[in-house]
C-alpha cells in the first residue's frame, strides 16, 4: 500500500533528522519527503510517502505521533486529499519535430516549457506521482537527460 | 511569574534540579562539565563519584526504578558522553526515568572536531525519550523542568541534557517556571470505559483465561489492583521477566515468568490459555517466542500506557490505552459494582494448580550441594521480604528468575530489554541510595560483574553497603550454554580462568569478601553481609557445566520448551 502521511512538527533544527531516523530505526522506507514552514512560523509541515501494509503504516503513524516534536500526524486517504508533486524534466531533442512533439506532450499534462535549446528542452510538471510517471514513460523515447522531483505535498480536503 | 535572578547557566542547572527534588547525582567530572561540578560546592546535592561513566548511568537507572523519580548522572563531553550511552540505551529499553547531563564543547567549537567533542545529541537520538541542547543559559531552567516532566510521565525514559561549556559559564537573568506546555506531548490517555467493559466480558467468557503482567505493572505500581482482579476472577497470573514480582510469587495463583527461561508451569499454561489479559507489556520475543504461534491461539486484551505498543508485535482483540493502574482500577470497580466474584475452582484453575504442583515436584535440578536452585532458594530464605534485588545479565539472571521468588511486589529489577552486562552492581548502588533502609543485593555472575566491578570503589568510599551475590562459574556461562547446545560443545571465548580472585578483589577495594563453598558457609555469609556496614562480595563457586533449564530456543514457540533430561 502506498501511503501519504502529513505531519505538523515544531519548526526547530534537528526535527527532520529525528523523523528520518525513526523510519530507519523502525525498518521503514521513505518513498518521498517534502518539508516547508507553515503560515505559523513555529510549525513546519512534512509530507512523507511510504509503502507498507496497513499494520505497518498504522505502526509508523503511532511511532511518529509518539515523538514529542510532532504536533499532529495523519495518514491521508488519497481520495480525500489534494496531493501534488513538482518535477522538472530535461529532455533530449534529436530532430526538428521533437521540440513540437514534446510541447504537445507537456501541454497534454499541463506542463510548462522552459529553457528551449537546440538539443534539449526543459519541462516543469506539477501533478500526482502517477501522472508524472506516465509523462516520464511517454518522454522516454525522446531521451531523458535528467529529472528532479520534489516529493509530494498534500492537504486533506475540507469536510473530508 | 517567578522573579528573575541573575546567575550562571551551571548555577541555574543546580537550582533547577534542587527544585525538582534532586538529592544525589552520580557522575565523573571532566573539562567540559567543570563549571557544573564547581556548583556542588554551593548546593545541597550530594555528588557520588564513579570510576566509569557507564556505571553512573546504571546507578541513576537503579535509583530511578526504585524511587520512580528520575535518577541523575553527569558526564563530560566526548568519551564521557559516549560512555554513558550504553546506560542511556539500557534505561530506554526498560522505560526507566533518567536525566543524563553531559558537558559539551563551547557553542563556537561545535562542529569543528574540537578536543573531546562528540555529537552526543545525534548519537543518542534513538536511545532517549528526548534530548535538549540549550544554546543560551536562560533556557536552562525550562529545559530542566521539561526534562524531568518528560522523563517521569507516561511511559518513563531517559532524557539527555547536553550543555555547551560557555552556556554553563555565562550569566543570564533566570526565570524558574512553574507552568509550561509541551504541545506534542500527551503522556496520559484516559482509559476507555467501554473497552474495559469489553475486556471483562471477554475474560468472563473465556474458558482458560490467564493474566500476563509486564514491566508496566511494576512501573505504575498496580500491585493491589492486579491482585484484586486475579482473585475476584480467579485467573492464574504469569509475568514477563521484566514483570517478575508484579504479583507475589508465593500466591496460589502465581505461576511466575514465561519466556525463553520461564517457569515450566508458566510456559505450559500460557500455551494452553485461550484468552490473555496482557498488562504493560510489549510482547518481546524473549517473552512470547515466535509472535505468530502466540497470537494464533489467543484472544489478546492489551493494556498499555503507550499507544504505539498496541498492535506493534501482536494483533489485539481489545486494547485499553492509559496508565495500567488507572485501567485496572476501573476494572476492579466494575467487577465490584457487578458483584462478580468467583469462589468455585473451575476445571481450568484445578488444572493450573495441578500443573504447578507437578513441576514443583518434577523439575530436575542440579544434583550437587551448590546447584543454582539451592543457592538462590537459600538467598530467598535468609533475605527479608522487603529486600531489593537487582541482577546482572546471564545464567545467574535466569536462575534468579526461576528460583528466587519475589514475595513483596516491586522489589526485583534487571536489565531485561537491552540485556546490559555490568548493569546489576551499579544499579544496586543506585537502588541503595534510593532505599538505604532495606538490604540491596545484586545477584551476579562473574562475567557480568567483571564489567563494572570497579564500582566497588564507589560502594566503599561513598559508604553504600550493597551485597554482590556472585554465582561464579569462571565462565561466560550463558554463551557457554549456547555453545554446548547449538555449537556442538565448541567452547570459544568463554573461559574466564580463575581470574580474578573475587575475595581478594573485594578486599583490595576495602570491601568485604567472603567465599561460600557449602550451604552452611553460604547461610553464614548472607547473614554476615546483611549485618555488615560495608559492601560485601559473596563469591560462590559453582559448576561451570550447569545449564539454565527449561529453555525455549530462539525463534521457536513456548510450546517447544527444552526441559532438563
Amino acid at each position: 500500500m502506498w501511503a501519504i502521511l502529513t505531519l505538523l512538527v515544531e519548526n526547530k533544527p534537528g526535527i527532520l533528522f529525528k523523523v528520518t531516523h525513526l523510519f530507519r530505526s523502525r525498518n521503514f522506507n521513505i518513498d518521498s519527503i517534502s518539508v516547508g514552514v507553515t503560515d505559523n512560523p513555529e510549525y513546519s509541515r512534512m509530507t512523507i510517502t511510504t509503502y507498507g501494509d496497513e499494520k505497518q503504516v498504522e505502526q509508523i503513524v503511532k511511532q511518529l505521533d509518539k515523538m514529542i516534536d510532532t504536533i499532529e500526524v495523519k495518514h491521508l486517504d488519497e481520495h480525500k486529499t489534494v496531493y501534488r508533486e513538482l518535477s522538472i524534466f530535461k529532455i533530449k531533442l534529436s530532430n526538428a519535430n521533437d521540440s513540437m512533439e514534446v510541447n504537445k506532450l507537456a501541454n497534454a499534462y499541463g506542463g510548462k516549457i522552459h529553457d528551449v535549446r537546440k538539443d534539449s528542452i526543459m519541462v516543469e510538471l506539477t501533478a500526482t506521482p502517477d501522472q508524472i510517471r506516465a509523462f516520464e514513460e511517454l518522454a522516454k523515447p525522446f531521451g531523458i537527460i535528467e529529472v528532479a522531483r520534489t516529493g509530494v505535498a498534500a492537504l486533506q480536503r475540507s469536510g473530508a | 511569574m517567578n522573579k528573575m535572578e541573575t546567575m550562571t547557566g551551571a548555577r541555574a542547572l543546580m537550582v533547577a534540579m534542587e527544585k525538582e527534588g534532586v538529592k544525589e547525582v552520580f557522575g565523573l567530572p571532566g573539562g567540559a562539565n567543570l563549571p557544573m561540578y564547581d556548583e556542588f560546592a554551593r548546593c545541597n546535592i550530594r555528588h557520588i563519584l564513579v570510576r566509569h561513566e557507564q556505571s553512573a548511568a546504571h546507578m541513576a537507572d537503579g535509583f530511578g526504578r526504585v524511587s520512580r523519580k528520575p535518577g541523575v548522572c553527569f558526564a563530560t563531553s566526548g568519551p564521557g558522553a559516549t560512555n554513558i550511552l550504553t546506560g542511556i540505551a539500557t534505561a530506554q529499553a526498560d522505560s526507566s526515568p533518567m536525566i543524563a547531563v553531559t558537558g559539551q564543547v563551547p557553542v563556537a567549537m561545535i562542529g569543528k572536531d574540537a578536543f573531546q567533542e562528540s555529537d552526543i545529541i545525534g548519537m543518542a537520538n534513538p536511545a532517549v525519550k528526548y534530548a535538549f541542547q540549550p544554546r543560551s543559559p536562560d533556557e536552562i531552567p525550562m529545559v530542566v523542568r521539561k526534562g524531568f516532566y518528560i522523563a517521569e510521565t507516561g511511559r518513563p525514559g531517559p532524557v539527555l541534557i547536553d550543555i555547551p561549556k560557555d552556556v554553563q559559564q555565562k550569566e543570564a537573568s533566570m526565570i524558574f517556571p512553574d507552568e509550561f506546555k509541551i504541545r506534542g506531548y500527551h503522556p496520559w490517555t484516559d482509559p476507555d470505559i467501554a473497552h474495559v467493559e469489553r475486556a471483562i466480558e471477554m475474560l468472563l467468557g473465556a474458558e482458560r483465561p490467564i493474566i500476563l503482567a509486564g514491566g508496566g505493572t511494576i512501573i505504575s505500581s498496580a500491585f493491589a489492583e492486579l491482585q484484586s482482579i486475579a482473585e475476584l476472577l480467579m485467573i492464574p497470573v504469569v509475568t514477563t521477566f521484566k514483570g517478575k514480582g508484579a504479583f507475589p510469587e508465593n500466591h496460589p495463583l502465581s505461576l511466575g515468568p514465561i519466556g525463553m527461561h520461564g517457569h515450566a508451569e508458566a510456559n505450559k499454561m500460557m500455551t494452553e490459555a485461550d484468552c490473555v489479559l496482557a498488562i504493560g507489556t510489549r510482547f518481546s520475543d524473549r517473552s512470547v517466542g515466535t509472535f505468530e504461534a502466540f497470537e494464533k491461539r489467543l484472544k489478546i486484551i492489551h493494556m498499555d500506557v503507550d499507544p504505539a505498543e498496541i498492535g506493534k508485535n501482536q494483533t489485539t482483540s481489545v486494547a485499553v490505552v492509559g496508565d495500567v493502574r488507572a485501567s485496572l482500577r476501573i476494572m476492579v470497580k466494575m467487577l465490584m459494582q457487578k458483584a462478580i466474584k468467583r469462589t468455585e475452582e473451575n476445571t481450568w484453575i484445578k488444572h493450573v494448580k495441578e500443573t504447578k504442583e507437578y513441576w514443583k515436584e518434577n523439575l530436575k535440578l542440579h544434583p550437587g550441594e551448590m546447584g543454582a536452585a539451592k543457592i538462590l532458594r537459600k538467598l530467598r530464605e535468609v533475605l527479608p521480604h522487603e529486600s531489593i534485588v537487582t541482577t546482572e545479565v546471564g545464567q545467574h539472571q535466569m536462575w534468579a528468575s526461576l528460583f528466587y521468588d519475589v514475595i513483596q511486589p516491586g522489589t526485583f529489577f534487571s536489565s531485561t530489554g537491552l540485556g546490559t552486562m555490568g548493569w546489576g552492581f551499579p544499579a544496586a548502588i543506585g537502588a541503595k541510595v534510593a532505599r538505604p533502609d532495606v538490604p540491596v543485593v545484586d545477584i551476579a555472575g562473574d562475567g557480568s560483574f567483571s564489567m563494572t566491578e570497579n564500582s566497588l570503589a564507589t560502594a566503599v568510599l561513598e559508604d553504600i553497603p550493597v551485597i554482590v551475590f556472585l554465582l561464579n562459574n569462571f565462565t561466560l556461562g550463558m554463551v557457554a550454554q549456547w555453545q554446548r547446545t547449538f555449537y556442538n560443545r565448541r567452547m570459544i571465548g568463554v573461559d574466564q580462568g580463575k581470574c580474578p580472585d573475587y575475595v581478594k578483589l573485594a578486599e583490595s577495594y576495602g570491601a568485604q569478601g567472603i567465599r561460600a563453598q557449602s550451604m552452611d558457609e553460604l547461610d553464614k555469609a548472607i547473614k554476615t553481609a546483611l549485618t555488615s556496614d560495608v559492601a560485601t562480595v559473596i563469591d560462590i563457586p559453582i559448576d561451570p557445566e550447569e545449564d539454565v533449564l527449561p529453555f525455549v530456543a530462539p525463534g521457536t514457540s513456548l510450546a517447544d520448551m527444552i526441559l532438563p533430561s
